[in-house]
């Protein structure tokens, strides 16, 4: 077994570090407050190659590995974990439409995609499908050389603003076997989108329900072949997990050294709070429970990387630790704040909004026990 | 017109340096290390020189441990072709620096190289100077702007009081100075693709130099801790102190 990074991965990490130190901390704290989606900041990230991390790279994908992918997400959520969750979004979503669409397909929106000139969007969840994703109710239907669409998403990162949206629509009989999964590009006819969501965090996102009214699309436009749709998407959201749960990491480290700088310097009872054993013993927890969930993450990385039996149950199981205790680590790094922790002032309370909702997107952590179990109970 | 950029692996400028408990230097060992800043404003500068159509290839070389490759590899990501690697163990000084570089030259043959104007781990802002009197090339130091020409280029250079732009004839020496560009981040595909440039190494002695130090360190020191400051009542309080504690007025 190896545990260390190897000398690319170590050189991909000080770049995405120093991009996210030098090009999104600066401007977090504003792209929170102001609800600021930075297209500007997203494609300069693209031109070095965040834009298709794990995509093939005859479109302009940087072709490298999920294990490489996690740890580029871990850093640029130090930064601002709603500003690298939208960027994985758009890599998982520009990942099903390079693995499983045709030729022609890709080569018409991977381009653009891999630049971020386009911005790219995962739909599968609906007012009343989340969990039970494989109930979905938004029908394709075939009309000669075109799919016409019926039907809403909910929830949908980049909604309103994304160029493209790769969608799973119902082709067919009831359950994941009759859905079909198609790109659909804003701008159709029949396509519109609810009101901005108004969020706890993940502020530097757009969010809102799309909506399909006889919208019509291109037959070329479906990914993989009909009835595939479900597992297409279940395979983008294998890497989707690793990855948000990445974003946790990220999040919850930044955290943790917040709290060790301002346990450096606050004062009380005459000794500095870094003094004191029992927030030590604290510290020396958060570090080890952030240590081992990254561990977990990695070894699902290498598991999807080395396409193991068992990887969506690790991927499952990573997700569900490392964004568990991603919130729990920021919780415990508020608290060691103390009241400073609850105001803007500090950086604390944004980490906490933003990695909140990890715990419930990219499939519930109660859905992740499900995969899980079913794996061990058969 | 091949450039040739030397590099240096240097403390990270993040990096809060500690004094070694023997009093023997800095503490390097577990401490992140990078490329000197001023010298990824000349490998940019190199590299943008080639995207011009200016310069036909970029050549750096690093002067120090086989960890340097590390640093050599960071170049080539950003864009450098080919990268050499002279092993020297412990503290180079400038002017060894320049005897080595000056044998990389005659090897080389570049018709311009470019340096970051010092290193800030020891600041000493001296290598460019000597290659310059070494090689008997003209030189043109903390240059903020590069215009070639034919055969010659101008150079601003940031001086007291203001720019100062000379022309000197290639080949030349040209040390950099902070505001000349502002370095790029090296893409994944470019990091992945500098695995494959070629780097060569070799040894001081390669070039005939001796680089046994001519200074010896005695002590490294902390800078003295800063003393506490005081809140004065008011404006004649701080003039009276100006005049009779500090003596500044």
């Amino acid at each position: 077994m190896q545990f260390d990074l190897t000398e690319d991965q170590r050189s991909f990490q000080e770049m995405a570090r120093n991009f996210a130190n030098n090009e999104i901390l600066p401007n977090a704290e504003e792209w929170d407050d102001q609800s600021i989606f930075p297209e500007e900041t997203l494609r300069a990230g693209a031109a070095l190659g965040f834009g298709g991390i794990y995509c093939r790279a005859e479109h302009g994908g940087s072709e490298l590995t999920r294990l490489d992918a996690a740890i580029i997400f871990e850093e640029l959520a130090s930064a601002c974990p709603s500003t690298a969750a939208y960027i994985s979004i758009h890599n998982m979503a520009s990942w099903m439409i390079d693995r499983f669409g045709n030729d022609d397909l890709r080569a018409r929106v991977l381009p653009k995609l891999m630049v971020m000139d386009h911005f790219a969007s995962y739909c599968l969840t609906e007012p009343s499908a989340g969990s039970d994703a494989a109930s979905l109710k938004t029908r394709a239907v075939r009309d000669g050389d075109h799919y016409v669409l019926n039907g809403a998403k909910a929830f949908i990162s980049g909604g309103g603003r994304s160029d493209i949206y790769v969608v799973m629509a119902r082709t067919g009989e009831e359950g994941p076997k009759g859905i079909s999964c198609f790109v659909v590009e804003n701008g159709t006819s029949g396509l519109s989108f609810g009101a901005q969501e108004r969020k706890l965090g993940w502020k530097s996102q757009p969010t809102s329900s799309v909506q399909f009214d006889d919208c019509r699309i291109p037959v070329e436009n479906l990914v993989g072949s009909e009835g595939q749709g479900f597992a297409i998407a279940m395979a983008g959201l294998d890497g989707g997990r690793l990855n948000i749960g990445a974003c946790s990491l990220g999040g919850a480290r930044a955290s943790l050294e917040a709290a060790k700088s301002y346990m450096a310097e606050r004062k009380q009872f005459g000794r500095r709070l870094d003094q004191f054993q029992a927030l030590q013993f604290k510290l020396a927890d958060m570090a080890t429970e952030l240590e081992a969930a990254r561990l977990m993450l990695h070894r699902a990385a290498s598991a999807l990387d080395g396409k193991h039996p068992d990887a969506t149950q690790y991927c499952a199981m990573a997700k569900r630790l490392a964004t568990d205790t991603g919130f729990s680590v920021v919780n415990e790094a508020l608290q060691l704040h103390g009241g400073y922790g609850y105001l803007k002032d500090f950086p604390i309370e944004r980490y906490l909004r933003d990695l909140r909702v990890h715990q419930i997107l990219e499939g519930t952590n109660e859905i992740m026990r499900v995969i899980i179990a079913r794996k061990l109970i058969g | 017109m091949k450039v040739l950029v030397p590099v240096k692996r240097v403390v990270d400028y993040n990096v809060k340096v500690r004094v070694k408990a023997d009093e023997s230097g800095v503490e390097t060992a577990n401490v992140k290390m990078s490329m000197n800043p001023f010298d990824e404003i000349s490998v940019e500068e190199a590299i943008r020189l080639k995207e011009a159509g200016k310069a036909t290839e970029v050549v750096v070389v690093s002067i120090g441990t086989a960890q340097s490759q590390d640093t050599l590899r960071n170049a080539l990501a950003m864009g450098a072709d080919r990268a050499i690697l002279v092993e020297a163990d412990g503290e180079v000084e400038p002017l060894a620096v320049a005897k080595i570089l000056k044998g990389v030259i005659a090897e080389e043959e570049p018709g311009l190289v470019l340096l970051g104007k010092q290193a800030i781990d020891d600041d000493s802002n001296q290598t460019a100077q000597m290659l310059g009197a070494l090689t008997g090339w003209p030189q043109a130091t903390f240059v903020s702007k590069i215009e070639l020409g034919d055969g010659s280029m101008e150079a601003t250079r940031e001086v007291d009081g203001g720019l100062e732009t000379i022309k000197v004839n290639m080949p030349a020496v040209v040390s950099v100075d902070l505001r000349l560009n502002e370095p790029r981040y090296a893409s994944l595909p470019n990091i992945m693709k500098a695995k494959k440039k070629p780097l060569d190494t070799k040894a001081a002695a390669d070039y005939g130099v001796d680089v046994t130090p001519r200074l010896k360190t005695l002590k490294v020191s902390e800078p003295p801790a800063r003393a506490a400051g005081i809140i004065v009542g008011s404006v004649s309080e701080l003039v009276e102190k100006l005049k009779n504690e500090a003596k500044v007025i």
